[in-house]
């Protein structure tokens, strides 16, 4: 080692390595050029990443408002302040509730969400209001903010005043967007703020109405609001306040963000393998090629490590000019994407070069190509100098060689460190190392099946030019193996890439696309139901959802009653649960965004008087500690409703639309008050303004929630990771598509001299032409095959395992890596050849020996 | 050298005119579950300064026996000294230091460095050893085969005969004490091949370097002092 060492800084080392690849310089370069690609695509992808991290990190801040939020269901008692005061840093207050609103001009009145803030919230972000500048009369406690649809249903205007209970104050501004809002909470009802000061003058809480109490949290810059939570763990559960911070709000956003990552980790690993692929395969015919020269300098007193430092000087400056031509380009690349790109990333964010991201992308990439290229470089230092004398001896059987084991075990480490340390949980990185080493080893086991099938049972009545190719796939210094191995590990990482890309972006879509209603009429009664349908038709928009919504409380669990389950402090039923109201719904049929996980879903009720069988939500079915069989008795506004839990239901609440925590099969409480909701989606801003107008004049109970405001916060997260999404796989769909270019390139020359002396002996160039189509196409057929069966498989496993979501196969990928790879490599080893058949085989052949 | 230099003790040098000594020497390959004997019990020795030829049908082991002679391999049994050192006891680097410091080689199909000029190959063996001044000598020894026009021309870019010619130059530019040529006009016709023997032997004058030539050309063998004539592995006649 320490001789090998002092040959690599010897500069003659340098110098021969130079001289040696004078002819060999420009298929170097297109060797490096899959390593530029590479490693560009790392650096950009690691800068890009990290600054839509930081977009999205910071977006999700201020969609918080803090850095943390507790919450209760009862006014915070001595003992819970003392916990709030101890925690330090700056706090405000929420409290929320339900209520009537009053308009004295108009004589309107309507349920609102009515929020009393006091302190300085939000602390990130800021509340968006019209005129701007209420946002900072509000915090002067001058008067409410209202949103606009309530105050467009009842033709009010800022200046005018509102009461709530017994308190009368101005509306000073349009509420436009708030930082820390729940969306969902906007479908309920429109939301008034007021000032904390003007609560107590209310008299609404006096008597003990339902109210959410929130204090919100800013700590000084540093501290990690996440690492106060877990030290104030036990004193949180015990008082059983709701916690909240950005990483948990970031969870609620659902978990395209956690996709996201993920998406943007193996986007990273899978540029960089592709590149050492394409790195390993160039390298292994470079070595191929030198074993001559090496033989020849063996031969004259080389010594191993002399020899050996060339060439491995040559894979360093390899890796060197990959890795630097590769941050370079990734620099440039990243730095003209906000450029060209900018009408499509659906928001803006402070681009910046993260040079760190840079620098580690380069020495990943540099330390990662070198490994690769260690490989097949290991080979020069078995070249026994008798070689020069007998060729055969360069094909002599390789014994085992430690070192090679070693490195190969070094290349391992380095993947499975590198996916591990991208991944955010190490059970990911693992599942994709091992998966990736079961594709190597199905491609490896394909090879070899390939060879001795073609071996044994190569018919020798097939045409003579079928027979050369199909041989050629078997014959010794064949390709077979390091062409399965390099297109086949390409197809599968690309065809993955896309299906996946496809699979995520179906689940956003479905989140959060176009289809998704936007708007809610709500407070429909009874007898208005048909015809608030009808109006809405009548104006071309869809009715995507009509419901009866009965609000209720909970009355007894599986025979105990709710008071007595909240006096139980060994109950361990979270208080919020038992005492929340109910909105629930009685339906036949179960909607896309739910699915029974346990029980059985039952759409009619029996017509005896038996319990209704009831469909409880999984997560709260937990909190009430309810399963399958258990029954639960509502209050329905003074009726005892007995209803037994029949399923268990997932639900996806991301869905813009009315979820429910119970849903009542028909049969039951048709009979109680209920309202309607009908959800629709409007097309435009002005087709909501029209759709409302024309509901309060028809329907002046009814009101009309437009999601627009809702949706355009959410659409704008999800049009950006689908965005991302798709840059990143195009980004490493071109650099798979070139280093596979590269791969098979360079595997071409082994072919060259095989086709000449069959030139030589008279074969047409049709021939060679068809000889070479056939080898190229079932090896390009086969690697497509392969890799895009292991594809499924890696996608399915993906979606399961790692994203969650639904597999959805995709059959585009597919058939055009089964058409395109085979197309591709006969295409481009037809291609090369097409040069060298035109010339003479004796030029060639001086070439070649030259 | 130092590594070769002291893997050297005093058992592995012998005083005595012979530049190499071959004793008992035999290789044997296992082949088809076979073993197969390609050298048997071969002994001989070469003075300082003289010619030997080996000559023999093809398979008769010729090229087998330069190779070990040469130490580009390890024999079955028996053992080879060079310049009184036993190459058996250095190991494949202490056998290439032995080569680069003692040997030339002339080879059959020439095995010049295709990516080399000219007169980067003949360079080679004194850059191996890490010699100052390796393109003087270089220069002066293409001229003395009469290629003084072709420095810069890549091996592709010459004809056989110069090809072999720069092999001689580079077989040469370490003032080797043993030269093994490996049918050193194998691969060119009558008037090129007389050429090159005219260099070969006078540039061993010159230098004092033995010979020792593998060759089926009855003209080449016949000006060796000694011709040993291999059969089937075994020394027939000469030795």
């Amino acid at each position: 080692m320490k001789a090998f060492l002092k040959h690599l800084l010897s500069a003659w080392t340098w110098r021969m390595a130079w001289r040696d690849s004078r002819t060999h310089r420009g298929r170097l370069l297109l060797f490096s050029s899959s390593i530029v690609l590479g490693v560009a695509a790392l650096a950009a992808i690691g800068s890009l990443g990290k600054n839509l991290e930081r977009a999205v990190k910071e977006q999700a801040k201020t969609l918080l408002g803090a850095d943390l939020a507790l919450s209760s269901r009862q006014p915070f008692s001595s003992a819970e302040e003392q916990l709030l005061t101890s925690l330090g840093g700056r706090q405000a207050r929420e409290t929320s509730f339900s209520s009537m609103i009053y308009f004295p001009s108009g004589g309107g009145t309507r349920l609102v969400q009515a929020r009393a803030v006091g302190g300085p919230f939000p602390f990130y972000g800021r509340l968006e209001t019209e005129p701007a500048a209420a946002a900072e009369q509000f915090r002067l406690g001058q008067g409410a903010l209202v949103e606009e649809n309530l105050l467009i249903q009842f033709g009010a205007k800022v200046g005018d005043d509102i009461r709530l209970g017994k308190l009368t104050l101005p509306v000073i501004g349009v509420l436009k967007k708030v930082p820390g809002e729940s969306a969902a909470l906007a479908v309920v009802a429109p939301r008034v703020y007021l000032p904390m000061s003007g609560l107590a003058r209310t008299g609404l809480l006096n008597g003990g109405g339902l109210a959410r109490y929130r204090v919100f949290f800013q700590f000084p810059q540093g501290a990690d609001a996440g690492k106060i939570v877990a030290a104030n763990q036990p004193r949180l559960d015990h008082f059983r306040l709701g916690v909240e911070t950005v990483e948990t709000r970031q969870r609620e956003l659902g978990r395209a963000m956690d996709n996201l990552y993920h998406f943007l980790n193996l986007s990273g690993l899978v540029a960089l393998l592709l590149g050492g692929i394409g790195v390993a395969s160039a390298i292994h015919v470079h070595v191929k090629q030198k074993l001559g020269t090496v033989a020849i300098l063996r031969c004259l007193g080389g010594s191993v490590g002399q020899t050996f430092a060339i060439y491995a000087g040559q894979g360093i400056a390899l890796g060197l000019a990959g890795a630097l031509g590769g941050s370079a380009l990734g620099v440039a690349v990243q730095a003209a994407v906000p450029g060209a790109v900018a009408d499509f990333i659906p928001f803006t964010f402070q681009f910046q070069t993260s040079w760190p991201a840079v620098g580690r992308a380069a020495g990943v990439g540099f330390g990662l190509c070198l490994l690769f290229a260690l490989l097949p470089l290991l080979e020069v230092r078995r070249v026994s100098p008798l070689a020069a004398l007998r060729h055969a001896c360069e094909s002599a059987k390789v014994r085992r060689d430690p070192l090679r084991w070693l490195a190969g075990g070094c290349l391992a480490a380095a993947v499975a460190a590198f996916a591990l340390g991208q991944g955010r949980d190490w059970r990911i990185g693992l599942g994709f190392c091992g998966g990736l080493a079961a594709a190597f080893a199905v491609l490896a086991g394909t090879a070899k099946a390939l060879v001795f099938l073609v071996r044994r049972f190569l018919s020798p009545t097939l045409p003579f030019t079928f027979r050369q190719g199909l041989a050629n796939l078997h014959r010794p210094n064949n390709r077979t193996m390091l062409l399965l191995l390099s297109l086949g590990l390409g197809v599968f990482l690309i065809v993955t890439i896309q299906m996946l890309q496809h699979t995520l972006a179906t689940e956003l879509m479905v989140s959060g696309g176009t289809n998704q209603p936007n708007a809610v009429l709500f407070d429909i009664q009874p007898d208005q139901k048909k015809a608030a349908a009808a109006l809405v038709r009548s104006m071309h928009l869809p009715v995507l959802d009509e419901l009866p919504i009965v609000t209720m409380r909970l009355s007894s669990i599986k025979g105990r009653r709710i008071e007595s389950l909240l006096a139980d402090k060994q109950s361990h039923i979270p208080s919020w649960v038992l005492r929340r109201e109910y909105r629930s719904t009685y339906t036949d049929h179960l909607r896309d965004a739910e699915k029974v996980i346990a029980g059985r879903w039952i759409g009619q009720a029996a017509s005896s008087n038996g319990p209704a069988p009831i469909s409880v939500e999984k997560d709260i079915a937990r909190d009430l500690k309810a399963g399958l069989g258990d029954e639960i008795v509502f209050d329905v506004q003074g009726a005892p409703v007995t209803g037994r839990v029949a399923s268990l239901r997932e639900v996806n609440w991301r869905r813009m639309q009315p979820n429910f925590f119970v849903l009542f099969p028909p049969g039951v409480l048709e009979s109680a008050p209920h309202m309607n909701v009908l959800v629709t989606r409007v097309s435009s801003g002005a087709q909501s303004a029209l759709l409302q107008r024309a509901v309060v004049r028809d329907f002046p109970n009814v009101s009309v929630i437009d999601l627009t405001l809702v949706l355009q916060t959410l659409d704008a997260i999800l049009g950006k990771v689908t965005f991302v999404i798709q840059f990143m796989a195009l980004f490493t769909v071109l650099t798979g598509t070139l280093v596979l270019a590269g791969t098979l390139v360079s595997g071409h020359f082994q072919r060259v001299q095989e086709s000449v002396l069959l030139r030589t002996l008279g074969a047409s160039r049709r021939q060679i032409h068809r000889i070479l189509a056939v080898e190229y196409l079932s090896l390009g057929l086969l690697a497509a095959a392969t890799g895009s069966l292991l594809a499924l498989a890696a996608v399915w496993a993906l979606a399961a395992f790692v994203f969650h979501v639904h597999f959805v196969p995709m059959a585009a990928p597919l058939l055009c890596a089964l058409v395109a790879t085979p197309a591709l490599t006969a295409g481009l080893g037809l291609l090369m050849s097409r040069g060298m058949l035109s010339q003479p085989p004796l030029v060639t052949l001086r070439n070649e020996e030259g | 050298m130092t590594k070769i230099r002291s893997q050297m003790n005093p058992s592995h040098v012998t005083a005595g005119p012979a530049i190499l000594e071959v004793k008992h020497l035999t290789k044997e390959y296992a082949s088809g579950g076979a073993i197969l004997t390609v050298v048997k019990d071969i002994t001989f020795s070469i003075p300082a300064g003289s010619t030997r030829a080996i000559v023999g049908p093809s398979g008769s082991g010729k090229t087998t026996l330069l190779g070990l002679c040469a130490g580009l391999d390890q024999p079955t049994s028996g053992e080879v000294r060079l310049d009184g050192i036993h190459l058996g006891a250095l190991d494949e680097d202490g056998r290439a230091g032995v080569r680069n410091e003692s040997v030339g080689f002339v080879f059959q199909s020439f095995q010049l460095i295709p990516t080399l000029t000219a007169l980067e190959n003949v360079m080679v063996p004194l850059e191996l050893r890490g010699e100052a001044g390796a393109a003087a000598k270089a220069r002066e020894l293409l001229e003395r085969v009469g290629l003084d026009g072709r420095f810069s021309h890549y091996p592709a870019q010459l004809s056989g005969g110069e090809q072999q010619r720069v092999g001689l130059a580079r077989a040469f530019i370490n003032r080797p004490k043993v030269l093994f040529a490996d049918e050193p006009t194998g691969n060119l016709d009558a008037e090129t091949g007389r050429l090159v023997i005219e260099n070969l032997f006078a540039l061993n004058a010159a230098f004092g370097t033995a010979l020792m030539i593998v060759t089926h050309d009855a003209e080449l063998a016949g000006r060796a002092e000694r011709v040993i004539r291999l059969k089937g592995g075994a020394v027939v006649a000469g030795a």
